[in-house]
């Protein structure tokens, strides 16, 4: 008894640590008026509108939907042959490129940021907006890296054993077993970049933070000059993005696998 | 199916890609960036090439050794903080029912995720003297009048540990999820209340994962780098914050990059460290 006791309060005064500073953020995003209170004086949702309606939002925002698109589509595509070549092939030197591919993201991130920050002025495309794209999409290849192996580990190599006996070619098996058994990893690990992408402040700062405005870059912009609602809008709007993505990731896959559990559906 | 070691030059298609796209973008801007410690700052802001120590040598100054030692020892205060709070949530987590835990993974990733930026702009509102919780105890009678509780050490302190306890939880959470359960039942069946068996069995049991989980939260921590900005005044400024400072407004290159490699030195043997503590346990 006591135990169900222990866990109740310590799982309610975490959540209110968690929770606690975005609740105040949603109640100053529905603010009547223009400065910062809480208790939120009167309502208005015109904060959330503005984010759709004022210039500059949309179009920090256009910027970063497309950077995370295109960086999180960039990661996928560097991952899965190299995953897909981990798996087929007994290559074990090859695994120096899987080390190099998790590197960005154990190490702070400013040192990526740093090293792309020289290496774009080096090579003088400072300040190009693709040059957010590489550098995001090389920043978070380790995730699509990590569920891609982790969906490759999953499947059953008699399905391939099969195939091939029955005389389909490497070509045929990766259309019609590996793709479709990896699809779920492949989009999850695509989600994760996404999202993180979409986050992400001093790698995108230091390639294009005088040129392009993402979302994060256009909030601490802000900041600076002052507050405005619509920062906690904005802020509501992220959290909302990403308990949906990683909601349905849980919904349609096995989330405390994804994470490292044993399989434990039941 | 037998793994076949790649014998045509057509069989390493597959690496070709991500092989390149690693080594262009990842090896050789890292490369760049080591060069460019060594090398000579112009007072004009730029750099030209040279192969000097004059940025390492900077590391000997007080103020240098002051930053970091405030950096590691703010890094190992986070850390000790999260994996206090971590371990036993994280144990209670992994022994709920399956719906409970997918709500808070969701939950916890949703909160990792998020950008340092809406971190800090989240919790300098809360401990803001407008609309912070100084407003609470005020109308619960606690206080006389709201106060700004940032920026100073607390409010960093308390950034960092929000920002790095999802993460903590998430490292211990497979360690947790593999956990023998018969480890506890058989404590329990042998008379021990759950508390005793949480600190003599499981505890224990995970010494080593702690101490890789201790470890690795400290890298995350170091990396920390708008928090003590946003929260802090500049003496709270970690390692992380001043390398932004020297690359972006000192436009003292060298020096940032020279800061960067020795951060990058002290994560690779932290690192190591964990992963050799870690292989124990496999050992074990």
């Amino acid at each position: 008894m006591s135990a169900t006791l222990f866990r109740r309060c310590l799982f309610t005064l975490v959540a209110v640590f968690l929770a606690a500073p975005l609740i105040v953020i949603a109640g100053v995003s529905v603010n009547g008026q223009r400065t910062l209170v809480f208790p939120p004086v009167g309502f208005s949702t015109r904060w959330y509108g503005d984010i759709f309606a004022d210039a500059a939002w949309r179009s920090a925002l256009t910027a970063s939907v497309t950077v995370a698109t295109l960086a999180a589509a960039l990661a996928v595509a560097v991952a899965f042959p190299l995953s897909w070549f981990l798996w087929r092939r007994h290559a074990p030197w090859a695994r120096v490129f899987q080390i190099l591919g998790t590197a960005p993201f154990v190490l702070p991130p400013v040192i990526t940021a740093l090293g792309f920050l020289t290496f774009w002025t080096s090579v003088g495309a400072y300040g190009q907006p693709w040059t957010v794209v590489i550098a995001h999409g090389i920043f978070f290849v380790t995730l699509p890296l990590v569920t891609l192996s982790l969906g490759f580990a999953s499947i059953d190599r008699a399905l391939v054993e099969a195939a091939s006996t029955m005389g389909a070619d490497d070509r045929t098996i990766l259309r019609t077993i590996v793709l479709p058994l990896i699809r779920p990893y492949l989009i999850s690990g695509f989600a994760f970049a996404f999202v993180l992408s979409l986050n992400e402040y001093i790698v995108a700062y230091m390639a294009v933070g005088f040129t392009l405005e993402t979302l994060p870059i256009k909030i601490f912009n802000s900041l600076r000059y002052g507050y405005t609602p619509t920062m906690a809008a904005v802020s509501i709007l992220f959290v909302a993005v990403a308990a949906l993505i990683f909601g349905l990731i849980a919904r349609f896959g096995d989330l405390p696998k994804l994470l490292g559990a044993w399989s434990s559906r039941n | 199916m037998r793994l076949e070691p790649p014998r045509r030059a057509l069989d390493y298609a597959p690496l070709v890609f991500p092989a390149v796209m690693l080594t262009v973008f990842f090896v050789v801007p890292f490369g760049i960036m080591v060069m460019v410690s060594f090398f000579q700052r112009q007072p004009a802001g730029f750099y030209t090439p040279a192969f000097v120590f004059a940025s390492y040598e900077r590391f000997l100054t007080a103020f240098f050794g002051g930053v970091l030692g405030f950096s590691l020892g703010l890094a190992a205060l986070v850390a000790l903080i999260c994996v206090v709070i971590g371990f036993p949530f994280t144990y209670e987590l992994a022994r709920a029912r399956r719906s409970v835990q997918v709500v808070w993974l969701v939950a916890l990733l949703s909160i990792l995720s998020l950008s340092e930026v809406v971190i800090g702009f989240a919790w300098s509102t809360l401990l803001s003297r407008t609309a912070g919780i100084s407003n609470l105890l005020v109308w619960l009678g606690l206080m006389e009048k709201p106060t700004a509780l940032t920026p100073n050490f607390g409010a960093v302190l308390t950034g960092m540990v929000y920002q790095a306890l999802p993460y903590t939880v998430l490292v211990l959470y497979p360690a947790m999820a593999r956990l023998d359960p018969t480890l506890m039942e058989a404590s329990r069946t042998l008379g021990a209340p759950p508390l005793k068996a949480f600190l003599t069995v499981v505890v224990p049991a995970l010494r080593n994962t702690i101490l890789a989980t201790f470890i690795m939260v400290f890298v995350f921590a170091l990396g920390s780098y708008l928090l003590p900005q946003l929260l802090g005044r500049p003496q709270h400024w970690t390692l992380s914050v001043l390398i932004t400072d020297q690359a972006i407004y000192q436009s003292n290159m060298p020096f940032a990059a020279a800061m960067a490699v020795f951060l990058v030195l002290v994560t690779l043997a932290l690192v190591g460290l964990s992963l050799l503590v870690g292989r124990k346990e496999i050992a074990a």
